[in-house]
């Protein structure tokens, strides 16, 4: 590992990580302090449900006469329910009398209040300009729900009327057009599941293993079903000039976000989405419109997006310019660097797990590729020197987080544990050493954007999970 | 009418529509409406050649004074960002000569290759907490102000549609194309 030259951060980045290792750490102590109350100490899963106040809901609920106990307890449940969620008391034995009334939750629901996972926010130092992390380390599936999609704001999140937004298609085009989301839900829609990662995904990880859990190292990933219109219908619509190379997304938001897309992406795969698994898509995802490039970095995802614009050339925007741009270690930086690339990380057993002990373990995780479906994932349980096949879950579909399994049985000594996927184009994730021999051909690479690296978590005889470079 | 003759007719409906289905896949819907140059007016985007800027010019005197007041509490008074809580600002200047080594310092002087993308970005989303509420004049004058500050242009030089796409900024041969993908990562 000495070989391995250091990769460099600016000084900008280097304080974004230290802030995000003392929120981690909060978070995790919070956490903590909560599975302190839980009979799940074990923490393999870890748990920050209310178990305390379940076992006195409990308890109270067995014997008569607790009305006013309730009452005080019914006054702080408003504050025990996690986010999503709504506090019930949990009767002595749901068989032994009537449930709650159909409807009740006022016609949508709520998850469990026994389901506490949630996004953390990195710390910058200002709010509106941040950005949240999906809580992968308990995903389960494919999909993300849409409520822990995770976030990335550069001007807060606009409250907009669908009635009153409008988008605008000019510039090197046969006829300007605008289409209010009436007219845009009249085109022919198609529906498709797309991940979307931020290329910042890892930032934190170049160095050194930082972010003690798989949702700080990798939670800048998230998965939905997206339905809208693809681009090419709305091209042919307005019809395009000789020469229109680049189209310019814009967002309707405090940062009037803009990125400058290929039009050859545009014309291949780029959907007008305004639907997010099944219902109109999230506030914080671009209500009621965003751009979906399949397997482009997140930032070209624009979100609220009210105009495009026709160009010969890139715009040459800030957020393709002074950002989402790699520095590398001779000074240059690589620009309209788009394509995520096949990455895989095993979400369970991750970072600040710990296995209670010997035994079966169905180890497990997710495999994306923005290239297309991902072919093969390999688990490996001694750092790399020896793979196995692991068992996909299901069909992979292109442009697609797929969960894959690995039976395990732990023998109670020291493990490290890697997942490393193959893509349907031949490519295969590579090591962070590789990585680093590659772009550091002239020296140490210096960008946070892009890491796809293999991922290993450590596990101690303790069973103890950590984050390590192996 | 017999069955028979239903059954014609039904069919010959059915195939009419969709003759009319399949015509529809190769002409226009016509969904929308036609956007108007006054509405396409008020949006602007820049590129490097300084297409679409607008008229009005500002220089870096005036430009000071617009700083002071919109800009300084989050980049700071010399420019140099400010980290704050609820804050956040960017460094705006410095960092030159750095980019090759083990801590580049990323700013407008040392790494920004357009001075056309500082105007679009400053009329954009500047200042934070009211984006878009300078006139032009006075984001040509704060441009102005931050190019004179970083000494890419003269403190007297004045800033317009015309200058500003000239304007040599020192990162401009910065930039390479994304060579990805990296072929030693196949298989």
């Amino acid at each position: 590992m000495s070989a391995i030259p250091i990769p460099t951060i600016d000084d900008r980045t280097q304080r974004m990580i230290d802030g995000m290792i003392a929120a981690e750490a909060r978070h995790l102590s919070q956490r903590a302090i909560e599975e302190d109350e839980c009979e799940c100490k074990d923490g393999m899963f870890p748990s920050r449900a209310p178990t305390n106040r379940r076992n006195f809901l409990f308890a109270a609920g067995s014997s008569a006469g607790v009305a006013a106990a309730a009452l005080v307890a019914g006054s702080a449940s408003a504050q025990q329910a996690p986010a999503g969620a709504k506090h019930f008391d949990v009767p002595a034995d749901p068989t032994r009398e009537q449930g709650r009334a159909v409807a009740a939750d006022g016609g949508y629901g709520t998850r469990s209040q026994f389901e506490t996972e949630v996004r953390v926010r990195f710390p910058t130092a200002n709010e509106n300009t941040s950005w949240s992390f999906t809580p992968l380390d308990r995903s389960l599936g494919n999909l993300t729900p849409s409520g822990l999609h995770f976030e990335r704001h550069h001007g807060g999140i606009p409250t907009i009327d669908p009635s009153r937004h409008m988008l605008y298609v000019h510039g090197m085009v046969d006829g300007p057009r605008k289409y209010t989301m009436a007219d845009l839900k009249r085109f022919p829609s198609v529906t498709r599941k797309y991940f979307i990662e931020c290329s910042g995904n890892g930032l934190t990880e170049w160095n050194k293993p930082t972010l003690k859990t798989v949702q700080g190292t990798h939670g800048l990933l998230s998965t939905s079903e997206w339905t809208g219109v693809q681009f090419s219908t709305i091209a042919r619509e307005v019809g395009l000039k000789d020469g229109g190379a680049w189209v310019l997304a814009e967002g309707a938001d405090a940062a009037v976000m803009t990125r400058s897309i290929p039009m050859e992406k545009m014309l291949k795969d780029a959907l007008l989405a305004y639907g997010q698994n099944g219902e109109a898509i999230r506030p914080e995802q671009g209500y009621p419109l965003r751009l979906l490039l399949p397997g482009y970095e997140g930032n070209t995802h624009i979100k609220w997006l009210r105009r495009l614009e026709v160009s010969d050339k890139p715009f040459m925007t800030r957020e393709e310019t002074s950002k989402y741009t790699d520095l590398l270690a001779n000074g240059k930086a690589r620009q309209f660097s788009f394509d995520m690339e096949a990455k895989s990380v095993i979400t369970f057993p991750s970072g600040e797990m710990k296995l209670p002990g010997p035994g079966f373990y169905n180890v497990n995780g997710l495999a994306w590729s923005g290239r297309g479906r991902v072919q093969s994932v390999d688990v490996s349980t001694d750092g790399g020197a020896t793979w196995v096949p692991a068992r996909i879950e299901s069909v992979p579909e292109p442009i697609c987080t797929v969960r894959f399994s690995l039976p395990w049985m732990w023998n109670g000594q020291p493990a490290v544990l890697q997942s490393r996927c193959a893509d349907e184009t031949g490519y295969v994730q590579p090591t962070l050493k590789q990585l680093i021999a590659i772009r550091g051909s002239n020296g140490p690479f210096g960008s946070i954007y892009h890491l796809n690296a293999i991922q290993s978590w450590g596990v101690a005889a303790d069973g103890s999970v950590t984050n390590v470079h192996a | 009418m017999s069955t028979h003759k239903l059954i014609y007719a039904a069919a010959f409906i059915v195939g009419f529509a969709f003759t009319q289905a399949s015509s529809a896949q190769v002409a226009h819907y016509g969904f929308g409406s036609a956007a108007t140059p006054e509405e396409l007016s008020r949006f602007f985007s820049i590129p490097p050649d300084g297409h679409g800027l607008p008229p009005g010019s500002g220089n870096a005197t005036n430009g000071a004074q617009i700083y002071a007041g919109a800009c300084a509490a989050c980049h700071g008074d010399k420019l140099e960002g400010n980290p704050a809580k609820g804050i956040g600002g960017d460094k705006l200047i410095g960092g030159r000569g750095t980019l090759a080594s083990k801590a580049p310092v990323k700013t407008v002087e040392s790494y920004w290759p357009y001075a056309t993308t500082l105007f679009d970005y400053v009329k954009r989303a500047m200042p934070f907490n009211a984006p878009g509420s300078l006139s032009d004049d006075d984001v040509y004058s704060v441009v102005a102000y931050i190019l004179s500050e970083a000494k890419i242009i003269q403190p007297n030089e004045t800033i317009d549609a015309k200058s500003l796409p000239k304007v040599a900024m020192p990162n401009k041969d910065g930039f390479e194309p994304d060579p990805r993908p990296e072929l030693q990562l196949f298989r």
